[in-house]
């Protein structure tokens, strides 16, 4: 058992080398990015029929969205993107102070991120501009303007809730490199949830021209 | 064998910073265009310039570019199959009410929307006369779709 000897301890037994077991875990990985895709895509589908059926009503309705805030936000996620990328990047030198302080940086801007989602959300509640029967706005003209809003809320609801599971992932990967799990040469778990986010932050590029910048 | 043989790419740190640098300009740039009147034009500006965002994302900042060609297959797999799940469900969509007259009422006539007492008062509408009006604004709307 000479070569058990040899083998690196994060290496699992059911690969045969390390190579093998890193490009197993990024085409995991990138097959469960195709289904969050998919899983927007249901919701991408609604938007497109809705608004195709109700252009004026979509117009009107998003006029209602915060354009300063939608942006100020798209531009926390990408830094929030940019960072993740630094600390991987980091990690495959072996700077682990750097990898952590970036690690950090993404997670404060996650968190911004939810702040300005809160207070947009929290002005929608107060305005009643909530999503389905619960609709009680009179502002909006055009039929149904309750389904903008459900599709708004439906979208970025499961847009947040996907960036408090990126940051719970992003929490652990932080855990692991401070008890100094990882290294140049095993960072696999921080590349996945950079692969995780970065999904996270191109959905957002897709969700912030299509319900803050109807033309 | 050792651990060793296969070295990762690394990225240089300049690529990662042109790349947000890029990205935020992208973004200034598409906020700008929303305000440009470009009628139907507008949606398809937008959509280029966030497929160029998320090209740059998932080829710099997800490695893709980088990686072996199959990453990339799953993903560009993901997005035909997206295309194809939107297209073919607006090949339906947009060509009801082609044969024949379309009735539409609220998802829900409970619905408060439906009960408010400002809108019962000011256009003195039942349910069912607010449902009448809906279906002739949906007819409307869709007969200029055809």
């Amino acid at each position: 058992m000479t070569s058990h000897d040899a083998h690196p301890a994060h290496l699992a037994h059911h690969f045969s080398d390390v190579e093998q077991q890193q490009d197993s875990a990024k085409l995991g990985m990138w097959i469960f990015l195709l289904t969050e895709i998919l899983l927007f895509g249901g919701l991408f589908v609604a938007y497109a029929i809705f608004r195709a059926w109700n252009p004026d009503m979509f117009y009107n309705a998003h006029q209602y969205l915060s354009i300063p805030m939608g942006t100020l936000n798209t531009f926390v996620l990408i830094t929030s993107s940019l960072t993740m990328a630094l600390a991987i990047r980091f990690m495959q030198v072996g700077d682990k102070s750097k990898a952590v302080i970036n690690l950090w940086l993404t997670l404060m801007f996650a968190a911004i991120f939810l702040v300005v989602k809160y207070f947009e959300y929290s002005h929608k509640f107060h305005l009643g501009q909530l999503p389905g029967e619960y609709y009680t706005f009179q502002g909006v003209e055009g039929t149904n303007p309750h389904i903008f809003f459900s599709i708004y809320f439906a979208m970025t609801g499961l847009h947040g809730i996907h960036v408090i599971a990126g940051m719970i992932a992003i929490g652990w990967v932080l855990k692991r490199t401070l008890n100094n799990e990882f290294s140049a040469d095993y960072y696999t778990p921080m590349e996945m949830t950079g692969l995780y986010w970065h999904l996270v932050d191109l959905i957002w590029i897709f969700l912030f021209p299509l319900l803050y910048l109807i033309g | 064998m050792t651990a060793h043989e296969h070295k990762h790419h690394i990225v240089p740190l300049s690529t990662y910073f042109s790349v947000a640098t890029a990205l935020f300009i992208l973004t200034i740039v598409t906020v700008w265009v929303a305000s440009v009147h470009l009628g139907s034009w507008n949606m398809v500006v937008a959509l280029l310039v966030a497929a160029t965002k998320g090209s740059l994302v998932a080829l710099i900042f997800m490695h893709l570019r980088y990686e072996k060609k199959i990453l990339a297959v799953v993903f560009v797999g993901a997005l035909a199959f997206l295309a194809i799940f939107i297209i073919f469900t607006m090949f339906d969509t947009m060509t009801r009410g082609e044969l024949g007259s379309e009735v539409r009422h609220p998802i829900n006539p409970a619905a408060r929307i439906y009960q408010m007492p400002a809108a019962v008062a000011a256009d003195s509408m039942s349910v069912d006369s607010m449902a009448n009006a809906i279906d002739s604004t949906v007819s409307k709307e869709q007969s200029g779709h055809e």
